[in-house]
């Protein structure tokens, strides 16, 4: 039995009604030892920063492992004490958003290469009609960026480059930001997953 | 960074694949809905390649819902104003199969057509009793349940005398990244569902009357509230024989 699929509409501008959590941001509990923050701003495609759009994050656990079934691996157990894997968090009036997490491992690609170390990103904001995908990967994971199945698909090195956060340079090990540009000169690389 | 190795080193890695929703979703470039105009991406989308990072998800848990949760009525010193409601369905997958214990979040505008949110400056009145946000779980046969009151249109800004049709906002998170939605549902002969460039976003008339809630007398209540029943369809797990595009 086949079911038509329910597609999607925009949030809309009062998503925040509804969808922000007050440990959304907190894909591993305040304090954990070795937690690191991503921040951004979304902005628009005359680099107005997005003020109603709500970015959700996925990941691997610091071991490569999700606790789910459907992981042929098996599911594990998360390795760090209440990590989620999952991150969500509304942008501000200024168009930024921010999520506390722990980096996750890379990855076996069932092509038989390995994804280096990335969350998924979800953004969804009024003017979307369905939300857009994105990846976050880590500026000093270099050598793996280098051999990732996904990033390797995107000839154009500066389009590439969207999709790789940049370390704050005072806290290079534990503070990044990602920009995410919805349009326009920098448009970021967004997915059809 | 050592923990690249941790997997076990066992051959080939066989994951359940989502098939693409052809022909289901609006397109994101849709310039009649103004706020699309500066916002939607203009560069094609990049295929992902569904790997371990896309067949999983949140498996979020009950902590997210309490049983109040789902009755958006409730938790007030008073009853807000207008037509209570009960919205329930199932929540699917393409293949049919019920998706349990899923995450529902709902949010919506009040009776006047009003939302309690900072930015709605539509001259209708708040609801002192009234929110608009709900959740709930699932059961184990895809089943959930909403009490509420039926929102009402609202004027907006994309275009002279623009009126959004009633709805109510429903996130869902499914078991997969690739599962995950966010829509609106609708009531039954809107006179506004022709104008309204959000609903006619969806380029298939079959695929948008999937989002119109269907009148039910057999989930009506008795001298307390009117029923409407929607089922859900997420992405299906596993590849079908035949991908038509095409409705049921």
């Amino acid at each position: 039995m086949t079911q038509g699929i329910t597609p999607s509409q925009t949030v809309g501008p009062f998503l925040a009604i509804g969808l922000p959590w007050p440990d959304g941001p907190f894909v591993v509990p305040p304090g954990t030892p070795g937690a690191l923050m991503i921040s951004g701003q979304i902005r628009d495609g005359a680099g107005t920063p997005v003020p109603d759009a709500l970015v959700e994050t996925w990941q691997a656990d610091p071991d490569s492992r999700f606790d789910h079934p459907d992981d042929p691996r098996g599911a594990a157990p998360p390795a760090v004490p209440g990590f989620r894997g999952f991150g969500r968090s509304a942008t501000d009036p200024d168009g930024n958003y921010q999520i506390s997490t722990v980096r996750p491992g890379s990855l076996p690609s069932p092509d038989g290469g390995i994804e280096a170390p990335h969350l998924n990103v979800s953004v969804f904001a009024r003017g979307l009609l369905d939300r857009v995908v994105t990846r976050i990967y880590f500026p000093d994971d270099a050598e793996a960026n280098a051999a990732d199945p996904v990033l390797a698909a995107i000839d154009d090195p500066a389009r590439r480059a969207t999709l790789i956060a940049v370390a704050v340079p005072d806290r290079p090990e534990n503070e990044f930001r990602f920009d995410i540009w919805l349009q326009g000169e920098r448009e970021t690389v967004f997915f059809d997953v | 960074m050592t923990a690249s190795n941790t997997w076990p080193a066992s051959g080939e890695l066989v994951l359940p694949h989502y098939p693409a929703a052809v022909g289901v979703h609006p397109p994101l470039d849709s310039p009649a809905y103004k706020s699309s105009v500066l916002r939607a991406p203009k560069r094609a989308l990049v295929p992902l390649p569904q790997g371990l990072t896309e067949i999983t998800g949140p498996l979020l848990g009950a902590e997210r819902a309490t049983a109040a949760d789902a009755d958006l009525t409730t938790g007030h010193p008073g009853e807000p104003l207008g037509e209570r409601i009960i919205v329930t369905g199932r929540v699917l997958d393409s293949d049919g199969r019920p998706v349990p214990d899923t995450l529902i979040e709902v949010w919506q505008a009040n009776a006047s057509g009003r939302y309690a949110h900072g930015v709605d400056d539509h001259p209708a009145p708040l609801d002192p009793n009234f929110d608009g946000a709900g959740r709930c779980l699932t059961d184990s046969l895809g089943r959930y349940r909403f009490v509420t009151i039926k929102p009402g249109a609202y004027p907006w800004r994309n275009h002279h005398n623009a009126w959004r049709p009633a709805h109510i906002h429903f996130s869902l998170f499914g078991r997969a990244f690739t599962q995950r939605l966010i829509t609106q549902m609708y009531f039954p002969a809107d006179p506004l569902f022709p104008l309204d460039p959000i609903f006619n976003s969806i380029p298939d008339p079959g695929a948008r009357a999937r989002l119109i809630a269907a009148f039910d007398i057999d989930q009506t209540e008795p001298d307390w509230a009117l029923g409407y029943s929607w089922d859900i369809v997420l992405r299906g797990r596993s590849a079908t024989v035949f991908e038509t595009g095409e409705d049921e």
